[in-house]
């Protein structure tokens, strides 16, 4: 039960009210050795500028690039990242484990 | 997420009340369920268990993917007593996850140096505890040994519906402070809350091991479901 995500989420709301497009991205799923739990939360605005880690590092990149089509287009998007993944070699975790990520629209 | 669902999750966090967002992955379909509201919601036992967990989880219901995500507040603990025990107890429960505040209105008890990086408060319970926000969300545990100490900070923990309240003594010494605390008004469904003698009984001989097994009910209390709780104790 430790508090998490404290300022991301408090960020998000103020972003959109400044009138930024805003996503969030939210581990749904993990296998094997994730390096974050489920939950675990990154926020992004159109400027680029992210806020929290859904796995550490391995896969933000991946995650703000998609992130900005979905502020877009508005469609809440499944993502999924593992060693097994074709973009492996780009962005995958190199813990061995799999994350599925939920990035959608905030506003 | 719509903003209005945003902004009242914050609300909900800020105020230290525990909600789960439910998501459908799939459409992206949201609702914020609060957790007095669990109780008529078709997936009760799903969200009862994930917040007694504290972890999220995704699910499948009714054919729907489900994502469900918990945001519970950090457990406190309160310690009233700065005695030996609490100096145990208050860096075991850190290690745990609690935001630890030690209460004691003797200064050569509650002194930074039995207790470095623990906030400390040297007040009695009458002016310490209002602005710690004892809630639901929080453990309190009573080991002054002293009724002028004890008793007060019992009768606040009751008011504010602590999740766990323990207090230090033998079965004699309990059914005593009960009968003071009911001549204080309090009532006999709040003085059967206290886990006294506290802690669970592990044999605990030393002010550690009693840390232990004050930790350990105090654990159990948070994550089990209620029939096992009371197999527990």
């Amino acid at each position: 039960m430790l508090d998490r995500d404290e300022d991301i989420l408090k960020a998000a709301e103020d972003w959109q009210k400044a009138g930024r497009g805003v996503a969030l991205a939210t581990v749904v799923e993990t296998w094997g050795s994730a390096p974050r739990p489920a939950g675990s939360s990154l926020v992004i605005n159109d400027e680029g500028t992210f806020l929290g880690s859904v796995s550490g590092g391995c896969v933000e990149g991946a995650v703000v690039t998609e992130a900005m089509d979905v502020i877009q287009s508005g469609k809440p998007r499944m993502l999924e990242f593992g060693v097994a993944d074709e973009t492996a070699w780009n962005v995958g975790l190199s813990c061995g484990g799999t994350i599925r990520v939920f990035v959608e629209k905030v506003g | 997420m719509k903003i209005e669902i945003l902004h009242e999750l914050n609300a909900e966090r800020a105020a230290r009340r525990p909600v789960i967002m439910v998501t459908d992955t799939e459409s992206g379909e949201q609702r914020l369920v609060k957790a007095k509201d669990f109780g008529k919601d078709p997936l009760r036992a799903e969200l009862d268990k994930q917040l007694r967990m504290g972890k999220s989880a995704s699910v499948e219901a009714g054919g729907k993917k489900l994502f469900l995500n918990v945001y519970a507040p950090t457990a406190k603990l309160v310690i009233v007593g700065a005695v030996h025990i609490s100096q145990a107890l208050a860096p075991l429960a850190r290690s745990l996850g609690y935001d630890v505040t030690v209460v004691d209105p003797r200064t050569a008890f509650a002194s930074p140096e039995r207790f470095p990086d623990v906030p400390l408060v040297a007040e009695w319970p009458d002016t310490a505890l209002p602005p710690l926000n004892v809630d639901a969300y929080t453990a309190f545990v009573a080991v002054t040994h002293d009724p002028k100490i004890d008793d007060p900070a019992l009768l606040h923990a009751f008011e504010r519906n602590c999740f766990y309240i323990g207090a230090l003594g033998s079965r004699k010494t309990h059914a005593k402070r009960g009968d003071r605390l009911r001549a204080q008004g309090a009532k006999d469904s709040d003085i059967a809350r206290i886990h006294a003698p506290i802690g669970l009984a592990i044999g605990a001989v030393s002010p550690s091991e009693i840390a232990v097994s004050i930790m350990a009910e105090i654990t159990a209390v948070l994550r089990l479901p209620a029939k096992e709780k009371e197999e527990a104790a």
